[in-house]
């Protein structure tokens, strides 16, 4: 029995309706408990801001296309070098950290939870291996489904509980967490070099539109009673005038959950643009957001864009194509049969780029003009709008409106003609930050009654304790403190053990990972599909008997179990 | 005992449909494999004890007394390098990393001497590419470049392109054109629809050709480039542009000749060319079975995909410097371990012998050329065969290879990670 007591922490834990409490945090063998014996080990806070560990519900760190973005990026690799040194393995990368770059760097701010956005089913073992490499974080995958052949074939009979047997074996076969749609259809569409258009245009040969994708999907995921929703990242990633295909899409979503959103938008700041070209884009945040507010099905993350080098990396392959048209610098695709796409390209995003700052002011104004901040969490899409290490600077601008306009006096001159920024006097508080990165995350993947993100008695000790008094410090006034104190924590704690102090990560440590299993009944189940097998030889290129992962993969994990309704 | 669905883990096609017949623990009998699958499940010739080489031959030493030799070697060299990994599974190469960087060591794979000139070329203009799967299912027009797939990837054809049923296909066969391009008429050559027969170091001059075509300035194309004609040129871009998805895969003949890893970098950005047009995609033919998962596990671990060198604490890439051939070249390493590789067979003269002065241990099953060069072999059990564990095909798909006997001897992540523990308790960690 190993015991841990907190003294004089200011509790925020928006999940327990605790904001800003000077309290003592006890722990007996990792999980918070009511009190501990007089033998525990003590920290004392001194009455610094104490949270749940942060959740990160939407960033790519492990897989395939994450590891092909270092493997072409040797000058990324030495942009962010550090040596071996106690526990700490060496590590490289700036935008696409290697593993356990990742892994010490979330540790240093907090971040005990991640869930790994796009992992294709075929390359599942792949994310699974660098979660393992990945030690101080809980890991979950987004497991790809926007082109998948059997499914589309399914939606196209209009056999939805077909679509979600399909979909519960794979998730189960993977050890997946929850079904991703990048660009519905455009990845299939990608495989002739095509696109889609819109959410009514049909996927080539497959005769489904990405609209019925999405429908039926959402339909599948409460079938098959898993704990997120449909994770979607919507058609038309980038394109100016898009705002039009994500209010359309908005409009396809039921409220078909009463405990969770229905959908989670992800990067929705890529989603959110008006005009008809590089010319005339402008803002759509208003639309987009008095959707949302009028929608409490719907939760989104801001993928925000900040200024510097990154790396953008995405299963829509079509659009990092259109993207690499314009960058010209380098570009990768990897296709996978059966199921998806992926791209890659070096970016720089600029604030002298009048479309850039355009980027970078959107992702704020989702995030002020959301009234609810459970329904917008806070992101990059990592790395896509920026490396997830840039958080911190994004808390400090929606903290304060000074120093929003500080940056906003540095961009390009025409911004301000083109979004609302300037006008939002909107400055979001130190509540409001701890649900955007811990309570909202946890309640939209459906964590929150595994004992993730939040401190009530039964939770995971996962805590981050951050070097500000939050009675003392005026977030509208001390941006820079701000950025420094969510920059490094004092201590980051997981599963009841100091894993980080103040940025030095102190074990080795070995994460969980979350998947779900849904349970099928026999009439569904595709391991005794006699058509789902003849296809699957014959068409992919590993054999039904070798694709799923296997136990070796996942030694610590925490299943969760569903009845489907099949 | 029939054991169905064996994943091969001899070349880089991974074969994961053979059927394995054990009888008393041996194997007896191999179905749907190649000549060359065949010949590794039946190989007899494993090493049965740890041997160490003495003033007149070999002596049978213990595991202990072997792994003791070789943490002593590594922890008393001041520039080892760690060599090899694509014959190992990816668990094994994971841990060769942890060793590497506990000694401020080098790590590198048989990538430095096959495709590392690909990843150069890659890291310049980067890589667009796809799944087997996806060729197999879709392709029209299929072109090997420097490479000979009907020897050295037996059943690539048959499994991932040419005669491979393909669902966007009706009659795959006669619906796919393949073109082949070699300086010699291979026996691939002889099945392909079209036989470019290029000059010896003239891979870079026809690439630049077929841009030149493909971007609309065909006029400044002389007659005949590297001794192929112009008209034979048109008539390959027309192939390809009207191709409904095009793959292009490469081998040794186009990263090994004059241009290295400009030619690579030329053919990459012929597909980004005729991506404009129509889909086309492109990929490398890997050799060993997991050379790409030492790839995979390296940048995951390091940020490079091979040649890193721990020297100085942090990982450090420099192929050229950092390679196996160049330190070697320098005699600058003064101990080596070698996994799953044979240096010996493969490595110029200079290296070998410097190889041979050297301390250097051999984890490997069977006696090799390598041997000959070594001081101690450690034979361990032949993944895919009596061990399991992860390999990468050449398409980057992870497949899990299987253990169809049961072993006698340990397995390379075993015997590496005795080495482990045994350096981090020398070192008081």
């Amino acid at each position: 029995m190993t015991e841990l007591l907190i003294r004089n922490a200011c509790v925020i834990d928006p999940l327990n309706d605790i904001c800003g409490e000077v309290m003592d945090i006890a722990v007996r063998d990792g999980k918070i408990v009511e009190s501990v014996g007089s033998g525990a080990e003590v920290i004392d806070a001194g009455g610094s801001l104490t949270m749940p560990g942060g959740i990160d519900s939407h960033t790519h760190i492990c897989g395939t296309k994450v590891n092909f973005g270092r493997y072409m990026s040797p000058e990324d690799m030495r942009a962010g070098r550090t040596a071996r040194r106690g526990h700490m393995h060496s590590t490289s990368g700036y935008s696409v950290p290697t593993t356990y770059g990742t892994s010490y760097r979330y540790s240093a701010m907090g971040y005990t939870t991640a869930l790994e956005g796009a992992m294709a089913p075929l390359e599942a073992r792949h994310t699974h291996e660098e979660f393992t490499h990945t030690p101080l974080q809980d890991m979950m995958a987004n497991t790809l489904f926007d082109g998948n052949w059997p499914i589309m074939q399914a939606i196209h009979d209009g056999d939805i509980r077909r679509a979600a047997a399909i979909v519960g074996w794979t998730l189960s076969a993977v050890k997946g967490f929850a079904i991703k749609l990048t660009n519905p259809g455009g990845t299939e569409a990608w495989g002739w070099g095509k696109d889609v258009a819109s959410i009514r245009d049909p996927v080539p040969h497959f005769e489904v539109t990405p609209a019925e994708i999405i429908r039926a999907m959402i339909e599948a995921n409460e079938m098959l009673n898993l704990p997120h929703s449909v994770h979607l990242h919507c058609n038309c990633l980038g394109k100016p005038g898009n705002h039009q295909c994500t209010l359309e899409t908005f409009d396809l979503v039921p409220n078909a959950n009463n405990k969770r959103q229905s959908l989670y938008a992800t990067h929705v700041q890529f989603h959110s643009y008006g005009g008809s070209s590089w010319r005339d884009i402008c803002s759509r945040s208003e639309e987009i957001c008095r959707a949302i507010n009028s929608k409490p099905q719907i939760v989104i993350d801001m993928g925000q864009v900040m200024f510097g080098k990154t790396t953008t990396m995405t299963a829509d392959g079509p659009m990092e194509f259109n993207l690499y048209r314009l960058y010209h610098n380098k570009w990768s695709n990897h296709d996978v049969e059966l199921e998806t796409g992926s791209g890659i390209i070096p970016v720089y995003y600029s604030r002298k780029n009048l479309v850039n700052s355009i980027m970078w002011s959107i992702g704020l104004e989702l995030a002020l003009l959301t009234d609810n901040p459970w329904q917008c969490i806070l992101s990059t899409d990592n790395p896509n709008g920026a490396p997830f290490v840039k958080y911190p600077e994004i808390m400090a601008l929606l903290m304060s409106k000074r120093y929003r306009n500080e940056i906003f006096g540095t961009v390009h001159p025409d911004t301000e003609h083109n979004v609302p920024l300037a006008a939002i006097d909107r400055e979001l508080t130190w509540n409001d930050i701890a649900i955007m990165t811990r309570g909202a995350p946890a309640k939209a993947l459906g964590i929150e009654d595994l004992g993730k993100g939040h401190l009530g008695e039964g939770a995971d000790a996962d805590i981050a304790i951050y070097p500000i008094n939050i009675n003392e410090t005026d977030p509208a006034t001390s941006a820079e403190e701000v950025i420094r104190a969510f920059g490094q924590t004092d201590y980051t704690i997981k599963r009841g053990r100091v894993v980080c102090r103040q940025g030095t990560c102190m074990v080795d440590g070995k994460n969980t990972t979350i998947w779900v299993d849904p349970h099928i009944s026999e009439n569904y189940s595709m391991d005794h599909d006699p058509e789902f097998a003849k296809n699957f030889d014959r068409y992919y290129t590993v054999r039904m008997s070798n694709y799923p992962v296997q136990e070796e993969y996942i030694r610590r994990n925490l299943c969760i179990e569903t009845e489907a309704q099949l | 005992m029939k054991i169905n669905d064996v994943v091969c883990p001899f070349c880089g096609c991974l074969c994961d449909d053979l059927e394995i017949t054990v009888e008393h623990n041996r194997i007896v009998a191999v179905d749907n494999g190649c000549t060359l699958a065949n010949a590794k499940f039946m190989s007899k010739e494993q090493l049965a004890s740890p041997i160490r080489r003495t003033g007149e031959g070999w002596e049978n030493i213990s595991y202990d007394e072997a792994i003791q030799y070789t943490v002593d070697m590594l922890l008393d060299a001041d520039r080892p390098l760690l060599y090899g990994w694509s014959g190992t599974h990816g668990e094994a190469q994971c841990i060769g990393v942890h060793v590497s960087e506990l000694v401020g060591g080098i790590i590198d794979s048989t990538t430095s001497v096959c495709h590392g000139p690909s990843i150069l070329a890659i890291q310049e203009v980067g890589h667009p590419g796809c799944t087997l799967g996806r060729v197999k299912n879709r392709a029209d027009v299929v072109i090997y470049w420097g490479c000979n797939p009907l020897e050295a990837h037996p059943r690539h054809m048959s499994r991932y392109t040419t005669y491979a049923d393909g669902y966007f296909l009706q009659n795959a066969f006669r619906e796919r054109k393949v073109i082949v391009v070699d300086v010699r008429e291979t026996e691939t050559a002889r099945v392909a629809d079209e036989f470019i027969r290029i000059k010896e170091g003239g891979d870079y001059a026809v690439l630049s050709a077929l841009r030149a075509i493909v971007r609309g300035k065909g006029d400044v194309v002389p007659e005949s480039v590297a001794g192929v004609s112009r008209s034979q040129l048109e008539r390959i871009v027309t192939l390809c542009k009207d191709a409904k998805f095009g793959a292009i895969f490469f081998g040794l003949g186009l990263t090994m000749t004059r241009g290295k890893y400009k030619n690579v970098r030329n053919a990459i950005e012929l597909v980004d060319e005729l991506s404009r047009h129509t889909k086309f995609t492109i990929t490398p033919m890997r050799g060993h079975w997991n050379v790409y998962g030492s790839n995979e596990v390296f940048t995951w671990m390091t940020g490079y995909p091979y040649a890193i060198d721990f020297c100085r604490g942090i990982a450090f890439y420099n192929p050229g410097e950092t390679s196996a051939i160049d330190l070697l070249a320098r005699k600058e390493c003064d101990a080596c371990l070698i996994i799953g590789s044979d240096p010996g067979a493969h490595f110029p003269r200079g290296c070998v012998e410097h190889l041979a002065e050297i301390p250097t241990v051999v984890i490997d099953p069977v006696p090799t050329m390598t041997t000959a060069l070594a001081d101690v072999q450690i034979p361990v059990a032949v993944s895919g065969i009596d061990a399991d564990g992860t390999a990468y095909r050449m398409d980057g798909v992870p497949i899990r290879v299987r253990k169809v006997i049961e072993p006698t001897l340990p397995n390379d992540r075993e015997v590496l990670k005795s080495i482990h523990a045994k350096m981090k308790e020398a070192k008081g960690q």
